[in-house]
């Protein structure tokens, strides 16, 4: 946050200018920081996890408090980190793009971003009540949830205000989007991004509230004497599960369609040839989030269903890899034949490619029925969620950020350095998760603090791996530090292959309030 | 500045989103009777009405081995056992079996049964006409009390199905007399 | 030179940091299976594998031949096309033709899978925070299974054995080449029941049941734990099947049945303190020393310390009343009245009273049976 405001003490409101402030850029430059921390927070519990794991035996900490290790990792990193990043990308980038003077609702976009500090204090807190936080893993499966103490009714609470948050900010963009699109601005000429955004948005207000009512049972289960979860009152802890996933699947998708906006301008960008099938992207993203809300139950395979129904979430699981095939054939055909430059923002974006596909190879291993059951909670799955969701996920923020860091704050990074990062992120990363699919394939069950020694060997290259990783993103920190305090002044258009509107209309950097009267695009 | 009209606009966006939003949180509470609804009709469990029996033909060509099972979940010290473990039964064959519930305890409570199948997509073809499933049991101190069960297994049942397991986990609900009088006749004996 | 000097400061490294390199398994696939379904899931495994080594080499190889040829630093020009529907139609088509080749086996593994009729024998696996019960319906069997890893292992203060955390007190014993199918179910929270060795994993869940099988093809003892987070000591309940020969199989049998006759104490005696400390103690590392620690120190404020406790050196009424009942304050305190013995009862009470506190009493088998009430 110091960054921000020395960068900014030109303004004269100070720090209130932050509170009050319902400027697009301002709340999204607040979004983004606020993820950064939360990605820092989530980051060091990692390290605690990956610390106990460096050998067989309890050598750092107890299991109790490992397991609120994995569980705030978990919740941190999804709707403390990834999450507001993305939400930061819209703010800055949605009005930009199309030609908008601000988001539709600006009072309600400086709401959604205060909404999050609290959360987020409520959450890490969650470790000081009483007892600790819940340890019962990011997916609160009850009726475990039950048996937790104060930290889990925190937790909870937490949870509603983070789905609060981002509902709200989902509208804004929606709206935003659908009414505020400079004149010749038609849905089918927006940049990719925007699109993306648009289908996150719809899947977050579609998805957000039913993981409201999920928590909510299970705080009325703890408190209020209700039965949903628990068979003695004639309920059911697996219908808590088939509540979960049915938005912690679009919950995936949520977080990874943002990846593929950013990915879909970068690429082009440095390729400086126009995105490949743009149609088929929207297309395939869209039915994409459509298919999410139809294979919830590929998380349950050894719940017990009965065996039609497994065969059908198989069916349909695997036709998801069809429209994910389709963007990856894209996103090469839109390089091949290119004239290609490898920026950082490339990297990352190239790093993000190779390793999402692997990714989303690994998911097809596991949308098969009898394979998943014997890799179901073990670290097979483990690796595979996070080559999608850091490889996935945070590789292209990493990109979004290099890329559009010149236009926000108008001064480059150094180049070098970022370089440098690439290389160390995507080094380290496969050092620490590559290794965890064999550990998963001989049988390691995930969320243990303890293990046999025939998985010790793997484990300590993937520990050694992840400080690594861990250490290369206090670098990225430095990066950003040294570009906000003494980089370069970046030039008009620093990248040449850009055709959107932040950068063919707005000078760099972008000025505080843009596009307050709409620039005209009819032909 | 945002026009009159582009305002009205968004404020009708959003009331179409929050509409959204609320149903969807409703829907988060309508997936409960809904997983019910699906988990009766495919029989996975019904608590409280006996089943009807449609189809009374016994196949005796199949015959299929039922399991019993039973769980006791309390702190209290009963247990519900089944008096026979297997029976070989045809389907539409009507089939009686005992539990056994002992309660050596001084204590009085209530209890409730809850039924579940293996494989579970059996539990639609095994139909109940009696069972102390159906509603809350009151068990005295010191009781024993055996609970018959009759049902028919249901000819349709697939014909690779060849054994099935009914199991109880009967909980218990509300304990009337507890601590208190077990203390007191501990200290009884202690001095 | 170079090169080959790294590498060995690299194998040094390794080894210095490979613990006990005789165990240590740099294991790249699924463990060695012991079931014909096993099998299947394997052969499916290696095709799919095959298929994604395929798919591979064409994605990544047209990615990395763009980014190796058609870069500016060779002075490439980019071209403009941006859409050929031919191509795209045959891009959507040929994956659902290579998913259809993924799904036809996968469907035949998956329907074998779920046939549990015709069991040999079925037992009755319950989960518990934290280990495993088990029921042979027919046979009559029954006992928990914990882990038998010394605590010290765990901690560190002994060396830690080959089957660390992968052992327990009582192993499950089924004959070979006999169909044994698994009811799961759980006393109290979710577990999972998962042995890689034959291939099976299944949910338990409380208050219903679920079955899996398995049919083992040579004898041996297979390893696994259980796999869904279930608490504390999620990480530290294992599970250890004993595949015997059809004779050992039915004398084990005979044995347990003979065991479980006889109670291996009598009602009326009336113990000293010595015997019950010692045979408290035993109990006491089984069941509680996971959460009160060695010596009763535990961790306060979720684990109270039963040295110097207020529970341990206060009334004994209360004492007894927690152990059977639980805590109705403290959730994590579990009730213990159905899972241990009269004799376990008084035995660790002793234990907690007489021996890591100095009381100097004893509780006797009877007092704990006039506690429950009978």
């Amino acid at each position: 946050m110091e960054a921000v405001h020395d960068h900014d003490h030109h303004q004269p409101a100070g720090l209130m200018r932050y509170v009050t402030t319902t400027n697009h850029k301002d709340i999204g430059s607040m979004y983004l920081w606020f993820s950064f921390v939360m990605f820092l927070m989530g980051g060091v519990m990692a390290l605690v996890i990956r610390a106990e794991l460096f050998q067989p035996g309890l050598q750092v900490v107890q299991p109790e408090f490992f397991n609120q290790m994995t569980t705030l990792h978990g919740l941190i990193m999804v709707f403390g980190a990834i999450m507001p990043a993305f939400v930061g990308f819209a703010n800055w980038q949605i009005p930009m793009m199309i030609g908008a003077p601000d988001m539709a609702f600006p009072r309600m976009n400086n709401w959604s971003f205060w909404l999050l500090p609290p959360a987020g204090i409520l959450l890490a807190g969650s470790l000081l009540a009483p007892g600790g936080a819940g340890g019962v893993g990011w997916t609160l499966y009850a009726p475990l949830t039950v048996q937790q103490g104060m930290g889990m009714d925190m937790m909870i609470f937490s949870i509603h205000i983070l789905g609060m948050s981002s509902i709200m900010g989902s509208i804004n963009i929606v709206t935003t989007i659908l009414n505020l699109r400079a004149p010749g601005m038609t849905m089918m000429k927006m940049p990719l991004f925007v699109w993306t955004w648009l289908i996150t948005a719809y899947l977050l207000i579609a998805a957000m509230p039913v993981l409201a009512g999920a928590v909510t049972m299970t705080l009325t289960d703890r408190h209020f004497g209700t039965h949903f979860f628990n068979a003695a009152g004639g309920g059911d802890p697996v219908m808590y599960q088939h509540i979960f996933w049915f938005f912690g699947h679009p919950e995936v998708y949520i977080i990874a369609i943002p990846a593929f906006g950013v990915i879909s301008e970068v690429i082009p960008t440095f390729s400086r040839k126009p995105l490949f099938g743009y149609a088929s992207m929207v297309y395939a993203t869209a039915s994409i989030a459509i298919l999410s809300f139809l294979v919830w139950a590929h998380h349950m395979y050894t719940v017990g269903m009965p065996v039609e129904a497994q065969l059908y979430y198989m069916f349909a699981t695997m036709l998801i890899a069809v429209p994910t095939g389709v963007k990856v054939f894209n996103w090469i055909a839109t390089m091949w034949k290119g004239s290609m430059s490898f920026e950082t923002p490339m990297l990352f974006a190239q790093g993000f490619l190779f390793l999402f596909t692997i990714g989303g190879f690994t998911g097809l291993v596991l949308a098969l029925t009898p394979v998943d059951i014997q890799l179901h909670d073990g670290y097979y799955v483990v690796a595979h969620f996070h080559y999608v969701m850091v490889a996935g996920a945070l590789f292209a923020a990493f990109a979004g950020v290099y890329y559009w860091l010149p236009k926000w704050i108008g001064r480059m990074y150094d180049e070098r350095l970022g370089k440098i990062h690439f290389w160390l992120s995507i080094i380290f990363f496969n050092v620490t998760f590559f290794v965890q699919h064999f550990l998963g394939l001989a049988g390691m069950p995930r969320r243990i603090p303890d293990y046999a020694l025939q998985f010790a060997d793997w484990n300590m290259v993937s520990s050694i791996g992840a400080f690594g990783f861990g250490f290369s993103q206090i670098f990225f920190l430095y990066i950003l530090l040294k570009a906000i305090k003494s980089g370069e002044k970046a030039p008009e258009k620093p990248w040449d292959g850009a055709t959107t509107l932040e950068w063919t209309h707005l000078p760099t950097p972008a000025p505080y309030h843009s596009f307050e009267t709409p620039p005209n695009l009819k032909d | 500045m945002a026009s009159d009209t582009s305002k009205l606009e968004n404020r009708q966006t959003l009331k179409k989103l929050v509409f959204i939003a609320i149903l969807m949180f409703g829907f988060g509470y309508a997936l409960v009777p809904l997983y019910k609804k699906i988990c009766e009709v495919t029989g996975v469990y019904s608590l409280t009405k006996p089943d009807e029996v449609v189809n009374t033909q016994v196949d005796e060509s199949r015959s299929i081995v039922l399991e019993f099972d039973a769980n006791s979940r309390n702190e209290t010290g009963w247990e519900i056992i089944p008096l026979e473990n297997r029976k070989t039964v045809h389907p539409g064959e009507l089939v009686q079996v005992t539990f056994k519930l002992t309660n050596p305890t001084a204590t009085t409570f209530e209890a409730q049964a809850i039924p579940s199948y293996g494989p579970k997509e059996a539990g639609q073809y095994v139909k109940k006409l009696e069972c102390f499933c159906f509603t809350q049991q009151k068990i005295n101190a010191n009781e024993t009390r055996d609970f018959p069960v009759v049902l028919v297994i249901d000819p349709e049942l697939p014909k690779d199905v060849t054994t099935v397991t009914l199991s109880y986990t009967m909980f218990e609900i509300e304990v009337k007399s507890t601590t208190e009088n077990r203390q007191a006749s501990l200290r009884e004996r202690q001095s | 030179m170079k090169v080959s000097s790294f590498l060995r400061v690299l194998a040094v490294f390794g080894l210095a940091l490979s613990p006990g390199l005789g165990l240590a398994e740099w294991n790249l696939n699924f463990k060695p299976t012991n079931t014909i379904l096993g099998h299947d899931i394997e052969m499916l495994h290696n095709w799919i594998m095959w298929i994604i080594l395929g798919i591979s080499i064409v994605v990544f190889g047209a990615m990395f031949y763009s980014i190796l040829k058609h870069r500016k630093a060779l002075g490439h020009k980019a071209s403009h096309f941006h859409e050929n529907t031919t191509v795209e139609i045959i891009w959507t088509i040929v994956p659902v033709v290579i998913l259809i080749g993924m799904a036809i086996p996968a469907t035949k593994v998956l329907l074998a899978a779920r046939d549990t009729s015709a069991p040999d024998i079925t037992i009755k696996a319950t989960g518990y925070q934290w280990k495993w019960g088990y029921d042979y319906l027919d046979e009559g069997v029954k006992f928990y299974s914990s882990l038998s890893t010394p605590r010290d292992q765990i901690n560190g203060l002994a060396e830690k054995g080959e089957t660390y955390l992968l052992e327990v007190d009582r192993p499950v014993v089924v004959p070979v080449g006999k169909k044994v199918r698994i009811l799961t179910t759980a006393n109290d929270v979710i577990h999972s029941w998962f042995v890689p060795g034959l291939s099976v994993k299944q949910d338990a869940i409380p208050g219903f049941i679920r079955d899996t099988w398995f049919k083992a093809e040579e004898t041996g003892t297979f390893r696994g734990q259980c796999t869904e987070l279930c608490g504390k000591e999620h990480g530290f309940m294992p599970i250890v099947v004993e595949v015997v020969t059809e004779e050992e199989y039915k004398t084990w049998v005979a044995a347990q049945l003979a065991e479980s006759g006889a109670p291996s104490f009598d009602a009326n005696k009336t113990y000293t303190v010595a015997e019950l400390v010692s045979a408290g103690e035993q109990v006491y590392n089984t069941n509680c020393v996971a959460c009160h620690q060695p010596g009763g120190v535990g961790m306060p404020p979720t684990f109270p310390a039963i040295k110097g406790g207020k529970i341990a050196t206060g009334p004994i009424g209360d004492h007894i009343d927690i152990i059977l009942n639980g805590s109705k304050k403290n959730p994590m305190m579990a009730a213990w009245g159905s899972q241990l013995t009269d004799m376990d009862i008084a035995a660790v009470i002793t234990y907690q009273r007489s021996g890591i506190n100095d009381l100097g009493e004893a509780i006797q088998p009877g007092d704990v049976a006039t506690a429950r009430g009978i």
